[in-house]
């Protein structure tokens, strides 16, 4: 089994991982010190203090305005309306024109009810927060509601990509043009996710405060604030807020998930109507992640079980897990191994499922147990400024697009100094047997915490993983490699940087973790 | 008439034995429901334990199992209705004549009439299973001292029984409206089990408040009209009205409590048992069928993939076998072997060409009725005139069951053709063999400017005058492009109806002609100024464009499968057979996607319609266009990832290599 201790050491203080030749991170001191590629992303930076964040959400203007006397009903109806019957209950109970025995009764009611739904979200504690923390519990982005990019979508086909910031609107980064539209939409708020349609050139879903909204940003267009009639709306009731979407790999779909709803969406965008895919047990869905083979889908839960649905006939199967939910997910380029991490352990479990060709009969042709491939436990390392410990539970992990590199963000701890948020990055290899191999640690400028990550889908050269940071830098670490797996094309085969010949293969020959696969 | 071909194999193998399953799966459940009724309609919570035994006495009791027999027989006949009327492809009227006539036609009327009568059935059982002051039409008359004993009339009977029929009667009528006979195909897949337990809580919620909204109507109907029948009653069989009780006509007799209960819960216990028949036959009808691609056995290859789809008789059959070929050219690699197979001796892609051409004649069916759709519309600036449109539609939308599209396609292709030899031209089938396309503009076809020319003169077609000479010359080069590779000498053969120059009688306008011109316009403009006539007649706004479409779940399904097993191509195809047909794919749903483009830049074309909550009112068919365009841009972006730079080899003409080279760029 891998562990962190056989890493080669992070980075010195000061340094900032640039890149990856040669089996090698290569870090200096600023990000402009290595050669540029035909089209380097941009290295934006969006600094936290120019951004203003919305104020605390309220519920109505109510506050702002002066105390108007409206007749009981009036009053009544408009906590019906606002916080139905909850608070229509306390309307009553704490008016003093209604008759004595009215009162009492809708206090008894409103005491029962209130005792019931204690007893709810005893079983699911989450159910106690408010919206925004919710999204900061489950959202894959550490330290969600004080980052200044809340969200990153790289476009499946294009370079081209989308970043939200903390003040709720989203630019459009595109390699081709130098327009960056701005979208921003009234009811754009907390955004969880965003997820580029595949498939399509133009449609970029966003996971809002209550709904979802689906922008089409026509690429060619040279407006920079496209208006709000771009955008789809698509709501359902009691479906907020949403945390997770997930694209079908075949573009027709699209499904979302919210902590607080039991049903997870099944959209038709074009069409605007849902399909409520429902499973008591859970208390809501969390983390949606669809299988690049489009064959199976990932669906975790607040308490310790998740889900897997194969979606031919949308049957599940549940696994409980033993000691936390399930944090976060990724599944290999094939669709037949997936990566998962669980709150409060430090370890990396793999499932793998036969991938069998032709036609499961309404399963999801899953293994029966877990396995661990990856001990994450804190390991310390002395560097020139004294002693560093890296390790930890996990926050998010990303999968290169072609299986060959597996980068996890662990979580650090934020209470000490020396213990400070890191990527790690495996090398992997899927076929013919599967492999974890230790490759690094990516590092940022001094000060900066990895927040957010994810790979580029179709880099050339190898790998690109985009991470964004704490002090609003987003960076690209390109990891140049010859898959092994890819067949090499034709024009443009040869990665940029040379490689060397007298490399020493694989670590040394230690070979870290391997499952023969059957 | 039953699903239009009563003796096909499949609706006798297939659709008659799933009617047959949710039929008794409805049958099935009739019981629980009529415990269930029978337990609410005798509620008291003082009395827990007296009410669950005296419902339990009761269920056991002959009222309830006779009423049981006859319920199971009204589900029996409701279910058949199901069966008869259900159509795959809704009928949308476009005007509000349009919906008067759907309304009156005698078959919609029959079905008013037999739902009225199976609802008073029910309100009778009802009545009977509540019992009480509800059991019988007539009761003694309270006894006045001296006054012999006679029959009086129980008003309460009488009201139940009403308000059944009304129940039934708004039943079918909003049924019609809301197109609930409209079976929807889901996005997913999904057991039937799953789907009806999903379904079921929104059904009891759309029934409790239906029978709330009929409750209120019929309790106005009755305040004002209900003193007929009963003095009708009274007087056919001969029965005294009780003074000494309140008159329901009259606010005192209907703020009755206990009496409104019972007629919602009476309603409510209708409406789901009907309802759930509905629910029930849609998910058995509508689940997926695996047809087998090809047979060994010369007797089954009538009920292979190929022959299915391009049948036209029984609608459903055309749809589940378009809706299986998109789910195996997406997920099945071992059927998809089989397409691209060859025949064992000969060596010919019969599976392939089957599929590929009859995919093919849909979507070009649909550009062509697009294309006429906006000729119509541009050449005289409104839509089609509103008297000859609508007065023939009236007509046409009560016979066809699946008209909204037969007849929106078929009309203004009919007058085209006889007005203007011009547009006659598109009715040469697209995609036909040899991979020609109809429309050729060029010099070597007919449309060329001379034939234009010779044709714009012509004053006997007033709203077709502008159709010939500018437009179509300024945009047909544009819209239209001969592609390269076909040879301009097979154009001509190809669209017959092209070549015979307009008759010569047309070209000189008579004397006769131009006044019956003159009369027809002063009659016109006559009604255009009356109100109701206006009313009538006006279009509803994008009525048309939602008619247009309504079968678009058929292209939607064959630009699917067809994009996904060309992508599978790329790699599964081993003798090479889909290369061939590639050019003519790639250009057929080029010219739909420029067709498509244009017909949104129309106006109520991208408006979007109001979203129904409920489930049985199905309003998916509104939203089919969108799903079309997404699914079209899809599917040619499936082909230009897959096959990337190689489509630079595909022969095809300038104009679409440019649209097609904006996919390949991801800009369109």
């Amino acid at each position: 089994m891998n562990s962190l201790a056989l890493f080669p050491p992070p980075p010195p203080k000061g340094h900032i991982t640039l890149y990856e030749s040669n089996n090698q991170l290569v870090s200096g001191t600023s990000y402009d010190c290595y050669q540029k590629q035909e089209w380097d992303p941009p290295s934006l930076l969006f600094p936290r203090e120019t951004l203003k964040p919305h104020s605390r959400p309220e519920n109505t203007s109510k506050a702002a305005f002066l105390d108007h006397c409206d007749a009981l009903w009036m009053r009544s109806a408009a906590a019906w309306r606002d916080s139905g019957l909850s608070g229509l209950l306390e309307e009553i109970s704490n008016s003093s024109e209604v008759p004595r025995w009215l009162t009492v009764g809708s206090r008894w009611v409103l005491a029962l009810h209130r005792w019931v739904a204690s007893f709810h979200t005893s079983l699911f504690p989450h159910l106690t927060l408010s919206s925004e923390d919710l999204v900061a519990e489950f959202s894959q982005v550490l330290n969600w509601s004080d980052c200044a990019v809340r969200a990153f979508a790289w476009h499946p086909h294009t370079d081209k990509f989308a970043v939200t910031l903390l003040d709720d609107s989203i630019r459009i980064y595109n390699s081709k043009s130098s327009t960056a539209p701005t979208l921003k939409h009234r009811v754009q708020r907390n955004v969880a996710a965003m997820q580029w349609k595949p498939l399509c050139a133009s449609a970029l879903a966003v996971a809002c405060h209550n709904c979802l909204l689906v922008w089409h940003v026509d690429p060619t267009s040279l407006s920079t604030r496209p208006s709000s009639g771009c955008a789809q709306v698509l709501s359902h009731p009691g479906h907020s807020p949403v945390t997770s979407i997930a694209w079908c790999p075949n573009g027709s779909l699209l499904l979302s998930a919210s902590p607080v709803d039991t049903a997870m969406m099944v959209w038709d965008v074009a069409g605007e109507n849902c399909v409520p895919l429902q499973r008591v047990g859970g208390g809501g869905v969390t983390l949606l992640s669809w299988a690049p083979d489009g064959s199976r889908v990932l669906a975790a839960t607040p308490s310790s079980l998740f889900r897997i649905w194969e979606t031919r006939m949308w049957t599940c199967e549940h696994w409980p897990c033993l000691k936390g939910r399930c944090q976060t997910g990724c599944w290999s380029p094939d669709g037949s191994r997936l990566l998962f991490t669980v709150q409060g352990e430090m370890v990396i479990y793999a499932l793998t499922f036969s991938s069998v060709p032709g036609e499961p009969q309404g399963q999801t042709g899953g293994p029966k147990a877990a396995v661990i491939v990856a001990d994450l436990s804190e390991t310390t390392f002395s560097t020139p400024e004294g002693e560093i410990r890296l390790g930890g539970e996990v926050q998010s992990m990303a999968w290169d697009p072609q299986g060959e590199r597996l980068a996890v963000l662990l979580k650090g701890d934020p209470e000490t100094l020396d213990h400070p948020p890191m990527i790690a990055v495996f090398k992997t290899r899927t076929s013919p047997i599967f492999e974890l191999l230790p490759c690094g640690f990516v590092q940022g400028e001094s000060g900066a915490e990895p927040r957010l990550m994810q790979f580029h889908p179709n880099f050339a050269n190898g790998a690109l993983l985009t991470v964004c940071w704490s002090n609003g830098r987003i960076s690209h670490v390109p990891f140049y490699f010859v898959s092994v797996g890819r067949p090499l094309p034709g024009l443009r085969g040869s990665p940029t940087l040379p490689f060397s010949q007298n490399q020493v293969t694989e670590n040394g020959g230690r070979l870290l973790y391997t499952e023969l696969s059957s | 008439m039953l699903p239009s071909a009563p003796n096909h194999w499949f609706v006798r193998k297939v659709i008659y034995w799933r009617w047959a399953a949710s039929v008794a799966w409805s049958l099935l459940l009739l019981p629980v429901c009529t415990a269930l009724f029978v337990l609410l309609s005798r509620v008291s919570l003082l009395h827990p334990i007296g009410w669950i035994s005296e419902s339990f006495g009761l269920l056991c009791g002959s009222y309830v199992i006779f009423s049981l027999v006859l319920l199971f027989g009204v589900l029996l006949v409701v279910g058949f209705f199901n069966l008869e009327y259900y159509t795959a492809v809704p009928s949308i009227p476009c005007t509000k004549i349009a919906l008067l006539g759907k309304v009156l036609h005698p078959r919609q009327c029959i079905h008013m009439l037999v739902h009225c009568m199976l609802g008073m059935l029910v309100a009778w059982c009802t009545a009977a299973m509540i019992g009480g002051r509800y059991r019988t039409l007539s009761c003694p008359c309270a006894v006045e001292e001296g006054a012999a004993p006679a029959a009086c009339l129980n008003e309460l009977h009488l009201f139940f029984l009403l308000a059944g029929g009304f129940v039934g009667y708004s039943y079918s009528l909003l049924g019609l409206l809301n197109n609930v006979n409209y079976i929807s195909f889901k996005i997913i897949q999904r057991h039937k089990y799953l789907w009806f337990r999903s379904s079921l809580l929104a059904v009891v919620r759309y029934s409790a408040v239906r029978a709330l909204y009929a409750v209120r109507n019929f309790c106005i109907f009755y305040y004002f009209l209900g003193y007929i029948p009963r003095t009708w009653i009274c007087s056919t069989l001969g029965l005294l009205r009780d003074s000494s009780l309140h008159r329901l006509d009259s606010l005192a007799g209907l703020l009755d409590l206990p009496l409104l209960y019972h007629l919602w819960l009476s309603c409510c216990f209708l409406l789901l048992t009907w309802h759930v028949s509905v629910l029930l036959f849609r998910i058995f009808v509508s689940e997926a069928y695996s047809f087998p691609v090809q047979s060994s056995f010369s007797e089954d290859t009538s009920q292979c993939l190929p022959k299915v789809i391009s049948e036209k008789e029984p609608m459903i059959l055309k749809f589940l076998g378009l809706q299986d070929l998109a789910v195996l050219a997406h997920n099945s690699p071992c059927r998809r072997q089989e397409v691209f197979s060859l025949s064992q001796p000969g060596g010919h892609p019969h599976n392939w060409n089957a599929i590929c051409t009859e995919c093919l004649a849909l979507l070009g069916e649909l550009t062509q009725r697009l294309v006429l759709y906006q000729e119509v519309l541009s050449s005289n600036g409104r839509s089609w005139p509103p008297s000859c449109g609508s007065d023939h539609k009236s007509t046409s939308s009560e016979t066809s069951e699946n008209s909204g599209t037969e007849e929106l396609s078929h009309t203004p292709r009919v007058r085209a053709g006889l007005k203007t030899p011009a547009s006659s031209l598109f009715r040469a089938p697209v995609g036909g063999a040899g991979g020609t396309l109809p429309f050729t503009p060029d010099l070597d076809s007919p449309f060329s400017p001379a034939v234009t020319r010779r044709m714009a003169p012509d004053p006997s077609s007033p709203w077709h005058g502008s159709v010939q000479s500018p437009h179509l010359m300024r945009r047909g080069p544009k819209l239209w492009t001969s592609s390269a590779e076909s040879p301009p000498d097979c154009v001509l053969p190809e669209s017959p109806a092209a070549v015979p120059s307009p008759p010569a009688g047309a070209q000189k306008p008579s004397f006769l002609s131009l006044w019956f011109q003159n009369r027809q316009e002063q009659v016109k403009g006559f009604l255009a100024k009356r109100v109701l006539i206006m009313y009538l007649f006006n279009k509803l706004p994008e009525a048309s464009s939602q008619a247009l479409f309504a079968d678009s779940q058929m292209h939607i399904w064959a630009l699917q499968g067809l994009s996904h097993l060309v992508a599978a191509s790329f790699t599964e195809d081993k003798f090479g057979v889909v290369q061939i047909t590639l050019p003519r794919i790639l250009s057929t749903m080029l010219m739909l996607q420029e067709a498509v483009d244009r017909h949104f830049k129309l106006p109520h074309a991208s408006s979007k319609p109001m979203r129904s909550t409920c489930c049985l009112e199905d309003s998916t068919f509104k939203m089919l266009r969108f799903g079309l365009r997404s699914a079209l841009k899809t599917a040619l972006y499936r082909i230009t990832g897959t096959f990337g730079q190689h489509l630079h080899a595909v022969q095809m003409s300038a104009e679409h290599r440019k649209r097609l080279q904006l996919f390949m760029d991801y800009k369109e």
